[in-house]
């Protein structure tokens, strides 16, 4: 298994392009170039290889290179009616696991950290590094996977992840309710895919067999009157992080128009979340991570996912 | 043993430090206590245990690791003592630090849909108390009625309805840790996405290699208003293993799918009558849970897949009642095979699910060429392996057989793909085999993640990495006291 990432010639090829010294980062579609800080100028930029290595609808899992485009990704899942957590909003695989951003329907396709069944990458050194395995459920040896996914390149330049896929719900419909307690809605169904408020409108995402789905419509206009919507509300563009419990008084903590993300915590608002202070604790592990992983401070330098 | 609440303070450094930062009666030292804790639940010899300390709070635990790094000690946690990699044996002599007291349910935050939870908090305790508020604690490892939440978090622990929702580390939020060098860190947040690096997705699985957790925000799963559990007869193990394939592959994401076969299920009717069929060669416990209509709609899928694979008889849970005996069999199948030898060792490897029913043929040709006997009972539907071994380890030669068939087992669970645990992590008993699975550069960076949260090697040594991966564990080893606890 491991000798795969030696022997890989599209992982290789990108090790030596990756090499050991200067300092590099990975270009992906470039739509959350600006996270994280203002990258190094003097950064060489070099692009992931791309394509599906394998994929085993029968599994629920896929192998793709980090420089895949989400949107073949998902065209390819579902064509197997199949999806996956990660966002479909343009990009590359590679640049949505280095931001680690979810979905607006986390409700209902879990999170990106908990797809990343397995990450190949390369080295501040220049060598291809596997970590994880492609099986669903794993507990050998620590878990790389998870540092990598939301690492913004800065710990390694991911190449190619396996993800845990997920059926496509049979029926999905999208819901809006005025001047109810979006709160209500999110208690009032089992697995919504996902509930929004932007203060004054609700919008739900129902999803399963259509009886259920009927039948969860029908708890949802005890508490307000529903109306069937679209889709979801355009989301302006900052992403606030905060807990569910903030988040459903987001009217109250943002500026001008926002979208709350309900049981879930995540807020769109217009103006930028003030900075808030990381734990003193985690911020001293993760300057020895980098440290540890990164020794030249080479990989994605002027970034940082703590930023 | 009222012997040891000494008035005076001991005259060993250690111990009279230990017994100032702590109360002296939650400071043990004696053979007793220290025999205790040097073994877990595993086949594996035991370690030597030094000072057992109980403490209350994290100030404590900080206490105890600012201490351990003074006197260059090494520190290994405890919850239960149920782990079956030997993850909490205690090698050199460090200070065991037992979390046994630390078991109060802090807060149950129902907006959040959260617990804050201390890490001796019994999993299953926690469950009972959230049941009535419409929740629970979705991992349910087999030891549930003792097994500890910390110990969950330390080894990420499964269980048979890990299956829809995720193992432990789907169900942790945020982590108060402390860590070796007695300082405490925030890992993750109650955000969805807290920023910054995943360091509590690092932390959980870590098997007490990182720092002790002392504080732990638990995810709160809502009680599914319908469940059904079905439970389907077969004439051979590959019928049952390809039948788990084909749900999965069909879109069906049941709650559970588990597999027992005949020597298992034989063992579990002498034991507790769970209601199986013992002329079946296999057989499969579904669930499926959500809405009304899905689950039956589910039922009916997995009836007709069933069907195609043969099974001789599916039947489904008429009442409460008889729902509970068909699990009550499944989580008691440890305590049923006492019956059969006194000893045995369960194993704990992971395949990609269509090659369930190839590897469980190599299982029991392996078992049989080695003349041990296996009971297989396992979390089909994450190709979750359990050949359960068992034997009398008294008969001479037995063990060695035991170990040999073990490693044949782990070896055909690698070629097909698969990996070294699922669950119950790597301990002492797989660290030789990770040089099988992982490259010298993916070992190296498993360690430097380690060193990041503890650069002196001082949490847990000597585990989950072998020693050439590990350098600095021969070094917190070496420095052991000899004698003094030996």
């Amino acid at each position: 298994m491991s000798t795969l990432a030696s022997t890989d010639a599209a992982l290789v090829g990108f090790a030596t392009e990756v090499g050991s010294e200067g300092p590099i980062a990975v270009q992906g579609g470039g739509t959350r170039w600006h996270l994280g800080g203002v990258l190094a100028e003097n950064a060489r930029l070099v692009e992931a290889p791309a394509g599906i290595v394998d994929y085993q609808p029968a599994e629920m899992i896929i192998t793709v290179r980090a420089g895949t485009t989400t949107a073949e990704l998902h065209a390819a899942l579902a064509e197997h009616g199949q999806t996956c957590a990660l966002p479909e909003r343009g990009g590359t695989v590679g640049g949505a696991v280095a931001v680690g951003e979810n979905r607006l329907d986390r409700l209902g396709r879990g999170s990106v950290r908990d797809a990343v069944l397995q990450v190949r990458y390369i080295s501040a050194e220049g060598e291809a590094v596997t970590g994880g395995g492609p099986v669903v459920k794993n507990v050998t040896g620590f878990n790389i996977p998870k540092l990598m996914t939301g690492s913004l390149g800065t710990l390694g330049l991911i190449a190619e992840v396996v993800l845990r896929t997920n059926p496509t719900p049979p029926l999905q419909r999208w819901l809006r309710g005025e001047h109810v307690d979006p709160r209500d809605l999110h208690d009032a169904v089992l697995r919504p895919g996902a509930v929004l408020w932007d203060g004054v409108n609700s919008w739900v995402l129902l999803e399963g067999h259509e009886a259920d789905v009927d039948a969860e419509i029908g708890r949802l206009e005890a508490r307000a009157k529903i109306t069937p919507a679209s889709g979801p509300p355009e989301l302006p563009s900052y992403r606030w992080r905060l807990s569910p419990a903030d988040a459903s008084q987001a009217d109250r903590l943002t500026d001008g128009d926002f979208v709350a993300s309900i049981g879930v915590g995540t807020v769109w608002a217009t103006t930028a979340q003030p900075i808030r202070k990381p734990d003193p604790g985690a911020m001293q592990i993760a300057t020895r991570m980098k440290q540890l992983f990164d020794p030249s401070g080479r990989l994605n330098p002027g970034r940082s996912s703590w930023t | 043993m009222s012997w040891l609440r000494r008035r005076s303070r001991p005259t060993d450094p250690l111990l009279a430090d230990l017994c100032g930062a702590l109360a002296p009666d939650r400071v043990r030292a004696d053979g007793a206590e220290r025999s205790l804790t040097s073994h877990d639940a595993s086949v594996f010899d035991g370690g030597v245990s030094g000072p057992v300390c109980f403490p209350t709070s994290t100030e404590e635990v900080q206490a105890i690791m600012r201490l351990a790094e003074r006197h260059e000690r090494s520190v290994v946690p405890r919850g239960a003592g149920t782990g079956l990699a030997g993850g909490a044996i205690p090698l050199g002599a460090p200070i065991v630090v037992s979390t046994g007291k630390m078991n109060r349910v802090v807060q149950v935050d129902l907006e959040n849909r959260i617990a804050w939870v201390e890490p001796g908090v019994i999993n299953l305790d926690l469950s009972k108390e959230l049941r009535p508020k419409g929740f629970h604690f979705a991992p349910d490892p087999s030891s549930q009625q003792v097994c500890t939440l910390g110990g969950n978090v330390a080894n990420n622990s499964g269980g048979p309805h890990c299956l829809a929702y995720g193992v432990t580390d789907a169900h942790v939020l945020a982590i108060e840790v402390v860590l070796p060098d007695g300082q405490v860190a925030m890992l993750g947040g109650l955000e969805d996405e807290p920023g910054g690096l995943d360091l509590r997705g690092a932390f959980v699985g870590s098997e007490g290699t990182l720092g002790i957790a002392t504080k732990i925000a638990v995810r709160l799963t809502p009680n599914p208003p319908a469940v059904r559990t079905m439970l389907l007869s077969f004439a051979s193990v590959r019928d049952a293993a390809q039948t788990v394939s084909d749900v999965i592959a069909a879109g069906v994401v049941p709650a559970a799918l588990e597999v027992m076969d005949q020597r298992m299920v034989t063992a579990i009717e002498n034991y507790v009558g769970a209601g199986y069929p013992t002329d079946a060669a296999a057989v499969l416990l579904a669930e499926v849970e959500g809405l009304d209509t899905g689950v039956d709609i589910d039922v009916a899928r997995i009836d007709e897949i069933g069907r195609a694979n043969n099974a001789t008889n599916v039947s489904l849970a008429g009442s409460e009642e008889e729902r509970a005996a068909l699990w009550k069999g499944r989580k008691t199948a440890f305590g049923a095979v006492a019956q059969i030898a006194p000893d045995y060792y369960l194993h704990d490897t992971v395949v990609p699910r269509a090659k369930l029913a190839d590897v469980l043929e190599q299982v029991y040709e392996i078992v049989d060429r080695h003349e041990v006997l296996v009971l297989n009972v396992f979390h089909a539907g994450d190709g979750n392996l359990h050949p359960l071994l068992v034997f009398d380890a008294r008969e001479e030669g037995t063990l060695e057989r035991v170990h040999a068939a073990g490693a044949e087992i782990l070896r055909a669970s690698l070629d097909a793909g698969g990996v070294l645990s699922g669950e119950h992590g790597i301990g002492v008993e797989k660290q030789h085999y990770m040089a099988e699975l992982f490259a010298d550069a993916d070992l190296d960076h498993q360690n430097r993640l380690r060193q990041a949260f503890d650069p002196a090697c001082r949490a847990n040594p000597g585990k989950v990495l072998p020693m050439g991966h590990s350098c600095a564990d021969i070094q917190a080893l070496r420095e052991v006291p000899t004698g003094v606890w030996g």
